[in-house]
């Protein structure tokens, strides 16, 4: 592996004046899951390197009034195993609960895995639907950002280099909004997902009241299907309407060939695991 | 131009043992335990954090040393493979282990060990879907995994009994 700089701050705001001084040369580490491996693999060779081993605090998990608050440097195992997740987002604890293994979890952070901007981490498309923030502060101050609006390509996000990501902003998922995160796994359990959708419904007299869908794994940046959510808002909870309205993710999607999937298969994939996953939050017998 | 790599100091307890090395800052902790500390019984395989092989426990948390930087694991408690037995008695997973056949070459053993004792520590119960799915993350070429499913359900009952 390549020598580097390292820097330990004690402070978030000691790492981003670090950040300030060498910018784009510099990477932050977290739970290193990510980066130790792309360092190790020449993937990226930063000059520097911003450890926050040393920073006290930002793993809380905490409830503000209507919303979530969750530190930067909280485990995906700390989101899967947290009562407070559990009784006011349980799709976000069912979600990092399927990311990788328990040993990645333990260890992976959810900033890193935001900040990582892989479009096949499992928990973004959950944030995106729903409607989770991000706080990102710099020596100059802070701004707050949609994870929506979060990520521009594979690994390229809006987060600039000098940003850190600190805290991320959920709000509750109300409890009559039935929400399920779908993985498709063809091949081991660790993997992966082929496709991800994450989808959150409320059905009253029969009828679509309000209805989420967004997808992991299927281009360059996570998706949020809006025109999906429109062909169901106010329409009857039945399966041919569900069918209908995710046949048009195939036009949504932009897959790549990999070895999980041909890019034609998971755009097949992607229609069928958002029809099931609608069926299920809508309470559609299959 | 420096020529030396930039070294770091780590100070760590290791398996109840203060120790510490000066190590370059890339060095990773696989690599510290292996190399620094002549600790081999942790196995480095796929080198990305899949296979497990590499599994310790740092800070009571489940860790892929192959890509964990040594400088992190600074002032942390780590346990391996090394600190299963205790007073020359084998821990009852290990004994499970070999009772059972729950291993051929042995390379994923350590991994597979460490990662078992981690969940009966956290989970003195398990069921068996629950050992199935905690265990996903520790690779075997050689067993086919019935008999370390079996190692892993037996100890669990020997405890209970």
């Amino acid at each position: 592996m390549h020598d580097f700089e390292l820097h330990a701050p004690d402070s978030i705001h000691e790492a981003v004046e670090i950040l300030a001084e060498h910018g784009g040369s510099t990477r932050v580490l977290a739970g290193g899951t990510a980066l130790t491996t792309m360092v190790k693999q020449s993937l990226v060779r930063p000059d520097h390197i911003v450890s926050l081993h040393r920073v006290p605090g930002w793993s809380h998990v905490a409830r503000l009034g209507p919303e979530i608050n969750i530190g930067m440097l909280a485990t995906h195992r700390a989101i899967e195993t947290s009562p407070l997740i559990r009784e006011h987002a349980p799709l976000l604890a069912d979600t990092y609960a399927q990311v990788a293994t328990v040993r990645i979890r333990s260890m992976a952070t959810v900033g890193g895995g935001i900040a990582h901007g892989d479009p096949a981490q499992d928990p973004l498309p959950t944030l995106l639907a729903l409607n989770a923030r991000v706080r990102l502060l710099s020596a100059t101050g802070e701004r707050q950002v949609p994870v929506g609006d979060l990520f521009r390509d594979f690994f390229d996000t809006d987060i600039g280099p000098d940003e850190l990501l600190i805290e991320v902003q959920v709000p509750a998922q109300p409890h009559d909004l039935e929400g399920v995160y779908l993985k498709f796994l063809p091949r081991s359990e660790d993997d992966y997902a082929t496709v991800g959708v994450a989808a959150l419904a409320r059905v009253e007299r029969g009828r679509f009241q309000e209805a989420r869908v967004a997808l992991g794994a299927v281009g360059p940046v996570p998706l949020r299907a809006t025109a999906v959510e429109q062909a169901l808002q106010g329409r009857k909870a039945d399966a041919a309407t569900v069918r209908k309205a995710a046949e048009l993710v195939g036009d949504l999607v932009d897959p790549v060939d990999d070895a999980r999937g041909s890019a034609d298969y998971k755009r097949d994939m992607a229609v069928v695991f958002t029809r099931r996953a609608l069926e299920q939050v809508a309470g559609i017998p299959r | 131009m420096t020529t030396e790599p930039r070294s770091v100091n780590v100070r760590l307890t290791v398996n109840g043992t203060p120790r510490e090395a000066a190590v370059p800052v890339y060095r990773t902790l696989v690599d510290l335990l292996r190399y620094d500390l002549g600790l081999t019984g942790t196995k480095e395989a796929c080198g990305v954090g899949v296979c497990g092989a590499c599994t310790v426990v740092v800070n009571g948390n489940l860790t892929a040393s192959c890509i964990t930087l040594a400088f992190k694991a600074d002032g942390a408690t780590v346990e391996t493979v090394e600190g299963m037995a205790r007073d020359g008695e084998l821990h009852p997973l290990q004994a499970s282990f070999i009772e059972h056949g729950g291993f051929q070459c042995g390379a994923c053993t350590p991994g597979q060990l460490v990662a078992a004792k981690a969940l009966l520590d956290s989970n003195p119960e398990p069921t068996e879907d629950e050992v199935r799915r905690w265990m996903s993350g520790n690779l075997c070429r050689c067993t086919g995994y019935a008999q370390i499913l079996d190692a892993i359900v037996k100890a669990t009952a020997a405890r209970e009994a």
